[in-house]
């Protein structure tokens, strides 16, 4: 049945293909209005706070509720059992277990009626201890049931498991900062793992709230969701750098708000798409992947997204990262809209039409394109204009990223 | 950034067509792959989770190892020195030393110059480290220390897990299981994965025993029930029978007459006159000779069966056995005759291994995993797919493509490394799945800007790739950090999410990089549009 929908499906794409190939004109969709132009960076005045009590919440969370820590780093026992003769008898084994001297076990129904997982707390007696308990359980409930599942850890690997997750999300936030270091600035770095720290804070509250297994899977689950908010901080910081080279003298929230409406068409056709694949993910992968798309699907789609926009953006203010503008050079006209004008697009036209194997001269000031690089016009070199005294902010940023823009050509 | 040199566009398709190429051996059966050649047999390999089987994490005990070292060097000092004839006194174990006090008068000189010899120089990968075995050193009062230096210590824990890992492996083939996995992990770990494998309560008794078996005397100097209440002869010592048999204690002398490594075969058998199962063994020449000679000369007295100090039998010598072979017999089941004598041959484990992490996975719900994982694959891959066609229409399908094959070069990559697909490593391909498109929309987006500040079409494809791809580095490469990270401390399952997903981001790049532009181009070129339907 759900093949043939399948199928169908494929085929309806099929078609839609060649139609698309052959018949350009048809019209797409617009999610976001092209000229959208909101203004988010006012909302900070409430974001900020916002996020503030959110962040404070989830840290009141974990400390009151806690996290359900899984047998990955506290140890014990997980078994995922299922009847053979239809439903389970969830009291039934509870009682049976009851029986064998465990110091702390729960029964809990898992996917379909027939399913039952068993968690064991970690027994006295070391390793042995855990060995033991799993063979008793498995002598008291004997054939009745089918064995899909049996993780046993003891105490030494768990409390490894834990400092290695640790370390991990440090190691991975380190990282992230350095890289991000070398490519912008230490403010954006510093400001995209802030915003990271919260979505990662916020995550974990979730997990707190919806009592989600904290295990080894949880762990990957963070850090897919730390590289993917970053991806999107990514995107707009580079917006940001971009229209800071080219717009001398822009008020620097309006061009805040511009790099964020530029970039928001983007920021939610794909996060669209990561949330299809992820939606899919949760509704037909089962229950063995429920928590870790569950928990992705927080921190992935709802707090990643909010953060890029209303958290890391915003934040550049407050590291001063526009500060040193404004009276420091003028809008480069050769890189702004109105200065496009047609004989520069005619040229080119010219030089695509040629062979275009070479980009730009390695001469030219990095940051513009091959076209104006062809028309090379005098007020281009604008960063030669700023004061030699004040370059160490904003300006000294320009010339860094420049300097990367020229190396990846 | 649109125009592509002939012998360019050609190497970009033959990339990606050779890494393609890697996952077609999952096509066919493991018997078709057999007759090709070994390069080209590698491919993807199910994870425990997915094809069900056992996975456990054994830890060699390496206070055992360590403790057994300490004693040999104090049973070497007691040799040198008696054979040396030279008095001493107090020779006990003491942290990580072995102590002695010389007596008065003997030539301390000649003693410690005996004792030097019992230390060995090292020989390890780096064999000039002028490391020795043993820190000999003597005080003003005639005590000698002999420090046991730490990386002889490591040395001998090395080999007891190389040793171990030898028997594990001896042991599981014994299972008659197919493709186990045993590896070292760490320094003092051993992983076992024995794939298909439901139960593995067998595996783990088999693994769980020393199989230590030795031949000794029954010592008769005094009884057991004397030795419970007084204290046992200095060169004997109190063991038990096992649990099923009473726990009936027995006084043996501490000297082994032979032990189980001068075994050369042992099978299970039914004896012939009880029909009890036993097994029966046989010694080599150096063995049989040493049995030989202890049983002629014991003619009447019990000797003792211990296996992991535990007394299996105690007969009688009835008559001196010369011909090398015997049996033990002590109540066993068939099954317990069976596992005894897979430990027999295997050989005993230099020291005893503790299960410090299980993890079982039946196959049915390894069965349901693989059909949940690609069900939702499908589902995934539609979804992106048709929605990228409804945002971007012919630039969707161009996205499309690139994704299509970006997941054929994934699994081609992946097989390729032999990887291991796991439950999440399938997640992580349809998350890729969901990123990769990320990088067109990015590329797409901005080249919708570029149309609308008014260039050309042309001049706006080739602008809005331009500058799109430094993004797309940038965003890749934090995401990048993150997935190696996860590679470096995850294990099984989360190791697998790791690995597609960080396989992903670079296929994810490359095809923006080159197969994405290239089909934009071949279409620009087509087409020579005058609009750009985006």
């Amino acid at each position: 049945m759900s093949s043939w929908i399948l199928i169908g499906l494929l085929g309806l794409v099929a078609v839609w293909s060649v139609v698309v190939l052959f018949w350009e004109r048809i019209p797409h969709l617009h999610i976001v209005p092209p000229d959208t132009k909101f203004d988010f960076i006012r909302f900070r005045r409430i974001s900020f706070p916002i996020s503030a009590v959110l962040t404070i919440a989830a840290i009141t969370l974990y400390f009151t509720h806690g996290l359900n820590f899984g047998i990955d780093f506290r140890g014990g026992t997980l078994i995922e059992v299922q009847s053979k003769s239809g439903p389970a008898d969830i009291s039934g084994m509870r009682t049976t277990l009851g029986t064998l001297n465990l110091t702390e076990f729960q029964l809990q129904q898992f996917g379909s009626p027939t399913e039952v997982l068993i968690r064991i707390a970690q027994q006295p007696g070391g390793e042995e201890g855990q060995q033991a308990a799993v063979q008793r359980v498995r002598g008291a409930l004997g054939d009745s049931v089918e064995y899909r599942r049996v993780e046993v850890v003891g105490p030494r690997v768990s409390t490894e498991l834990l400092s290695y997750g640790l370390i991990g999300i440090f190691v991975a936030i380190f990282g992230i900062l350095i890289y991000l270091w070398f490519r912008f600035e230490w403010q954006f770095a510093l400001g995209a793992s802030i915003a990271n720290a919260h979505d990662l804070v916020l995550t974990i509250g979730f997990m707190s709230v919806a009592q989600i297994d904290f295990d080894l899977t949880s762990i990957a689950a963070l850090l897919t969701i730390l590289g993917y908010s970053l991806n999107d901080t990514v995107v707009i910081y580079d917006r940001i750098r971009e229209l800071l080279r080219r717009y001398k003298r822009m008020p620097f929230t309006d061009l805040l708000n511009a790099s964020i409406n530029s970039t928001l068409s983007r920021s939610i056709v794909t996060h669209l798409t990561v949330t299809l694949a992820l939606l899919s993910l949760l509704m037909f992968g089962g229950q063995a992947i429920h928590s870790f798309t569950a928990t992705m699907m927080f921190g992935v789609v709802l707090v990643g997204t909010y953060t890029s926009i209303f958290i890391a953006s915003p934040l550049l203010i407050y590291l001063g990262v526009g500060e040193a503008r404004g009276h420091a050079g003028k809008d480069d006209p050769d890189e702004t809209e109105g200065g496009r004008n047609a004989l520069k697009i005619a040229a080119l036209e010219e030089q695509l039409q040629a062979s275009k194997t070479e980009p730009a001269p390695a001469g030219d000031v990095g940051g513009n394109t091959p076209a104006s690089a062809s028309t090379a016009s005098a007020p281009t070199p604008a960063p030669a204009s700023a004061s030699p005294g004040k370059s160490g902010k904003g300006k000294g940023g320009g010339k860094g990223g420049k300097g990367g823009g020229k190396g990846r050509r | 950034m649109l125009y592509f040199t002939r012998w360019k566009a050609t190497a970009i398709l033959l990339t990606a067509l050779f890494v393609c190429l890697f996952s077609v051996p999952n096509f066919f059966s493991d018997a078709t792959r057999e007759t090709w050649p070994t390069w080209a047999q590698r491919h993807l390999v199910l994870g425990l989770d997915l094809q069900g089987g056992s996975h456990l994490l054994l830890e060699v005990d390496s206070n055992a190892v360590r403790k057994e070292k300490l004693e040999q060097a104090r049973d070497d000092v007691r040799r040198v020195l008696r054979e040396a004839r030279i008095g001493y006194t107090g020779l006990t174990v003491r942290g990580n030393a072995v102590e002695v006090r010389l007596r008065e008068g003997t030539d301390r000189q000649q003693a410690l110059t005996k004792l030097r010899e019992l230390s060995q120089p090292l020989s390890g990968v780096l064999s000039s480290t002028g490391q020795r075995s043993l820190d000999v050193s003597m005080d003003d009062t005639g005590l000698v220390r002999l420090v046991v230096t730490e990386p002889a210590i490591q040395e001998r824990i090395r080999q007891s897990v190389d040793q171990s890992i030898q028997i594990v492996e001896r042991r599981v083939n014994e299972l008659g299981t197919v493709e186990p996995l045993i590896q070292r992990q760490g320094s003092d770990r051993i992983v076992v994965q024995v794939p298909g494998l439901q139960d593995p309560t067998r595996l783990k008794e088999l693994l769980g025993k020393t199989a230590k078996l030795d031949f000794r005397m029954v010592d008769q100097s005094m009884s057991p029930e004397q030795a419970i209440q007084g204290r046992p002869p200095a060169d004997s010592e109190l063991l038990y029978a096992p649990a099923k048999q009473g726990r009936q204690p027995y006084l043996i002398e501490k000297r082994v007459l032979v032990s189980g490594a001068d075994l050369t075969d042992a099978q299970p058998g039914f004896d012939q006159r009880t029909s009890e199962p036993i097994v029966s063994f046989r010694f080599n020449s150096s063995g049989a000779r040493k049995f030989a000679q202890a049983t002629r000369e014991n003619v009447g007295r019990p000797f003792a069966i211990v296996l992991d100090n535990e007394v299996i039998s105690a007969p009688v010598i009835r008559e001196p056995i010369l011909g090398g072979s015997g049996q033990i017999s002590g109540n066993f089941t068939v099954e317990q005759a069976n596992d005894l004598a897979i430990l027999l041959r295997a050989g005993a484990l230099p020291a005893p291994l503790t299960i410090i992490e299980e993890r079982t996975v039946g196959p049915g719900l390894g069965q349901d995993s693989i059909e949940k994982g690609k069900l939702a694959s499908y589902v995934g891959a539609l979804w992106v797919v048709i929605f990228m066609l409804v945002t971007y229409g012919l630039f969707g399908l161009i996205a499309n493509v690139a994704v299509a094959i970006n997941v054929a070069m994934i699994f081609g990559v992946l097989s390729a490394l032999n990887a291991t697909l796991t439950l999440p490593g399938i997640a992580g391909i349809v998350l890729t799945v969901g990123i990769a498109v990320d990088s067109n929309v990015l590329i797409y987006e901005r080249i919708r800007e570029e149309i609308r500040a008014g260039r050309t079409p042309l001049n706006a494809l080739d602008a809005g790739f331009d500058r799109a791809l430094a993004t797309i580095l940038d965003t890749n490469i934090t995401t990048f950090i993150a997935a190696a990270v996860l590679f470096f401390i995850g294990t099984g399952p989360v190791r697998g999410f790791a690995v597609t997903f960080g396989v992903g981001i670079i296929t994810t790049v490359f095809t923006a990089f080159t197969v994405t532009r290239l089909l934009t181009a071949a279409w620009a070129r087509w087409r020579r549009p005058k609009f750009i339907p985006i």
